[in-house]
């Protein structure tokens, strides 16, 4: 940046932070705007009479205040300095990100949807609850697990769930004493977080050298404590791994695992995979979640709301949650803890995140059975012509095929000095998100690439040669140039250190 | 299908480039007992015209609020929103975003959050707030759990009414813990918080001094809950509260059939590394412009893995925004004037349901909502409200109704319940 430059941002930053070049703009927080006599809103007149809540009447709390073109403006700029799905392509690895269609949105907002309570009688929402059976359908077809509960919130609602199910069963057997449960190194973090909020303890499961499992380190972790595996409660086992890879040797693990005792619980993550081809019910799973909001396009919203319903087999359905609709005659009805009292009970206030629901059933409807199978086939292919595009240029560590996601490294790049994060961080510069860095764990410098079936083959092919460009760059141009990277983001390189030190977690008058 | 851009020409050359003759070679991990040979069985694609259709019809069949008298809260509010609120969650750079994990190009979402939990520890008269949570009763959950992380005790006291949904969750989460202990009432040495919910499940609001004072003399912490977000407006802030939290839903975000809804969460600052969910905090840039970034990770499972504070990884990012663009449009006038409307509607709902025969107000105090005790079980003349359309409240035991009222209730949607009520009764 130019000297006068610099003299000039620091100039507005220091007066409003209001100031912009070009159509690069800067917005100051709402508090440190000049406070509005007008609020946003017009409410009626309060008619002044004496409250009655036998309490002292709030005082002062002190909010900002802006009219309704200013909050506007205020949020419309700030939106200016996001990346999205709608941008561009976003191969942000075991997050599918995918086209979010838009009557999806529409049909969320439909009146019958969008003002109804959760408490209201049964009978004045039947459409509410015929949505969630077909969905509830849906799900429990395309995975092969009939037993469905949509309450859970997010992904990892969805692993508490399903563990908390795999809990609940082996407490109504009377097998407490199954206390470990299994997981693979490359698993997601919130694996072993879930497990430990169930009282589990977490043994590790090595990944082999060709990033899946292998049947015997399996057995070695299944056998570890007891010679029967009586110690074992169950696995959380993501499929496809976080490699990007298909577990080749899973029915024979599961078996395994059945016969000592355990469940299987399916990380359904990387399901966009297997969507319409592939039903996790026939390789072994007896408990999954599916998050709506990868495989079936609910908008990830700069970090929520997801959902994560969970599917089981008929044995395990006696122990989920409830509430789940079931089809009485004509009519549909809740099923509850009073009809089904071996459930461990109720995960989240209500019916789960209903709004989600209907976006992923329009999702569904308009993909219908055969077009979700081609949505997991052109995942698929995109994924594995993006990592036979790429070998050359970039490590590929594990031999495919791959899945509906490809991994590379940064090995021969780091003998420039040039890591993932710098690759991440060019990639912003070039105009893409990042893929996934430095996950999974298993080897260093890891790279996730997902490309979801949303992207044509132009734009998949632009993207490598702009990974291509990246590689020759780390070659030619030298770390320096690298680590100043990304120059033309609304922001550069931000410091975390200094975030995570002194924590300004919200506004104060200075 | 008009999702799907990979041509069939696409297709070929990729598959020659990966050395496959067709997609179903890429699948040869998986054991052919587990490949599929055909789709399945269901529905095959349909245009917009046709999903658009048999969606509004499903929707048809509800009766939602707008659609005549409503008197329903108990913990999810029939709110106005204002169009602009709507407007901004749809912009593609705010929907269609992920986590803002990369902050260079994650700015707008990152700020948005600052200025939510900005807005949040103001209102609860709290130090800090995190990014959200999923809904009021996880919330619950995660404030119990972490005041037995904090005590290193393990008993949770109930203080006041909790809502019964909120109360069923916790059941759940505790049960699946198998060593706490849940009971009503007043805190004592062993416990580890008292869960004190205001207004509570009755619609009653409560001062918190004393609980204050109980909490001291017994080194429990106090967590306050709240259902009803807009009720700040207008009752003291519970700033003597350890923890604050609840259910947001009523600023920005529709009931949508109880979900999706915006759990939140505040705490006084020294339990900051204890707190769980995402928070966002400012520093610099390269070139020492202010910027936002995720921090104070090491608390979650992508780094702590089985000991994070929660395995919680999402907030409910777009209901956060909504709430934040809500809240700006009403600033320090209109939330106040907004609470004010709440509780005078309430009043004037409570003047005329008390001119009913046999009809008597539970409440001595209450916000936007209160329990009547009717001469006739609640649930029956809920359901004959329903064939006057009339959503009348929610039964609760025996012959109490909880009622509701909020800036959305019309005079004639009371003079209809009145009527109504008359009839039935």
């Amino acid at each position: 940046m130019s000297a006068e430059l610099k003299q000039f941002e620091e100039g507005f930053q220091q007066e409003m932070r209001e100031g912009n070049r070009g159509l690069h703009y800067e917005e100051s927080l709402l508090w440190e705007k000049e406070y509005s006599e007008r609020s946003g809103v017009d409410l009626p007149q309060s008619s002044g009479i004496a409250v009655r809540t036998g309490l002292p009447e709030r005082g002062d709390i002190g909010l900002p205040q802006v009219s309704e073109p200013q909050a506007l403006r205020h949020f419309v700029r700030m939106s200016t300095w996001n990346y999205s799905i709608d941008h561009g392509f976003f191969p942000l690895g075991s997050c599918t990100m995918k086209h979010n269609p838009r009557l999806n949105e529409k049909a969320a907002r439909f009146a019958g949807f969008s003002h109804i309570h959760p408490m209201q009688p049964v009978s004045t929402v039947q459409g509410a609850l015929e949505l969630m059976y077909e969905l509830q359908n849906w799900l429990g077809t395309l995975t092969g697990l009939p037993g469905v509960c949509l309450t859970p919130s997010a992904g990892a609602h969805g692993e508490l769930a399903g563990l908390m199910t795999i809990r609940r069963a082996h407490e109504v057997q009377g097998n407490t004493a199954r206390k470990v449960v299994l997981i693979p190194d490359s698993a997601h973090g919130t694996n072993p977080a879930t497990a430990v909020m169930c009282g589990f303890t977490v043994r590790n499961i090595p990944t082999g050298p060709d990033g899946r499992l292998t049947v015997e380190a399996f057995k070695e972790a299944l056998y570890k404590g007891d010679e029967n595996g009586a110690d074992i409660a169950g696995m959380m086992v993501t499929n496809p791994n976080t490699c990007g890879l298909f577990e080749r040797h899973i029915v024979e693990i599961a078996d395994l695992l059945h016969k000592a005792g355990g469940y299987f619980y399916c990380d359904g993550a990387n399901f966009n995979a297997l969507v319409g081809r592939v039903r996790p019910a026939d390789f072994g799973v007896d408990v999954m979640h599916i998050n709506l909001h990868k495989t079936f396009s609910t908008p990830h919203g700069g970090g929520g709301p997801g959902s994560g319903p969970i599917c089981c087999t008929e044995e395990l359905a006696a122990y989920m949650p409830v509430p789940t609709v079931v089809k009485k005659g004509d009519d549909y009805i809740f099923e509850t803890k009073e009809d089904r009292e071996t459930s461990l009970g109720t995960l989240k206030a209500f019916q789960g995140q209903f709004g989600m629901f209907v976006r992923a059933l329009s999702y569904i409807m308009s993909h219908g059975a055969d077009g979700l199978a081609q949505v997991s086939g052109d995942a698929v292919l995109s994924a594995n012509y993006i990592m036979a595009k790429l070998s050359e240029d970039y490590h590929v560590p594990f031999e495919g095929p791959c899945m509906h996601e490809c991994l590379l490294t940064d090995k021969k790049q780091k003998s420039f000095n040039v890591t993932t994060l710098d690759i991440a961080k060019a990639l912003i510069e070039y105009g893409y998100h990042p893929m996934t860095v430095y996950f999974p764990l298993v080897l260093s410098g890891t790279m996730l690439i997902e490309p979801t079936e949303t992207e044509s083959k132009d734009a998949v092919d632009r993207f490598i040669e702009t990974m291509r460009q990246i590689a020759q760059d780390a070659q030619n141009k030298g770390e320096a140039y690298f680590h100043a990277l990304p120059q033309s983001s609304p922001r550069k390189r931000l410091d975390e250190v200094k975030a995570a030190r002194n924590p300004v977690l919200k506004w104060k008058a200075s | 299908m008009r999702y799907l851009p990979l041509s069939k020409n696409a297709h070929d050359e990729m598959l020659e480039e990966v050395g496959a003759s067709r997609i179903r070679d890429l699948y040869k991990d998986v054991p052919s007992s587990a490949l599929l040979d055909d789709i399945v069985d269901m529905p095959h694609h349909k245009g917009e015209i046709e999903v658009e259709r048999e969606l509004s019809a499903m929707a048809a069949k509800n009766r939602s609020a707008g659609d005549g008298p409503f008197f329903l809260g108990a913990g999810v509010y029939y709110h106005h929103v204002p169009a602009s609120v709507d407007y901004i969650i749809q912009r593609s750079e705010f929907l269609t975003a992920y986590t803002p994990y990369q902050p260079e190009i994650a700015q707008g979402t990152l700020q948005a959050v600052f200025e939510f939990q900005s807005f949040i520890a103001q209102l609860t008269g709290q130090d800090i707030a995190n990014a959200s949570l999923y809904d009021g009763s996880t919330a619950c959950v995660e404030a119990a759990l972490m005041a037995m992380r904090i005590t290193k005790r393990r008993k949770v006291s109930i203080g006041t009414p909790l809502h019964p949904e909120y109360r069923k969750v916790l059941d759940s989460y505790m049960g699946n813990l198998g060593d706490v202990e849940i009971v009503d009432g007043e805190p004592d040495e062993e416990t580890a918080c008292v869960i004190v919910q205001s207004p509570d499940f009755l619609g009653n609001p409560h001062a918190y001094d004393l609980w204050r004072k109980r909490c001291d003399e017994t080194g429990a912490l106090l967590v306050v809950v709240i259902t009803e977000i807009v009720s700040l407006g207008l009752l003291p802030a519970p700033s003597e509260a350890d923890i604050v939290c609840g259910e947001a839903q009523s600023i920005g975000i529709p009931m949508s059939y109880g979900g999706p809804h915006l759990g939140f969460f505040a705490c006084r600052e020294k339990f900051l590394r204890q707190m769980p969910g995402r928070l966002c905090g400012m520093t610099e840039d390269a070139d020492g412009r202010r910027g936002f970034v995720l921090t104070l990770s090491t608390r979650e499972q992508h780094i702590r893995r089985d000991k994070a504070t929660s395995n919680i990884c999402t907030n409910q990012g777009l209901c956060a925004l909504a709430f934040t663009v809500h809240m700006s449009l009403l600033g320090e006038t209109g939330v106040r004037q907004l609470a004010r409307l709440n509780h005078e509607k309430a009043c004037a709902l409570a003047d005329a349901l008390e001119k009913i025969k046999g009809v008597e107000i539970e409440n001595k105090n209450f916000f936007n909502e209160f329990v009547v005790s009717l001469p006739k079980p609640a649930n029956q003349i809920v359901d004959e409200l329903v064939t006057l359309d009339i959503i009348g409240g929610l039964a609760l035991d025996g012959n109490r109704l909880l009622v509701c009222a909020t800036e959305m209730t019309r005079d004639e949607d009371i003079e209809r319940l009145v009527t109504a009520l008359r009839k039935v009764l």
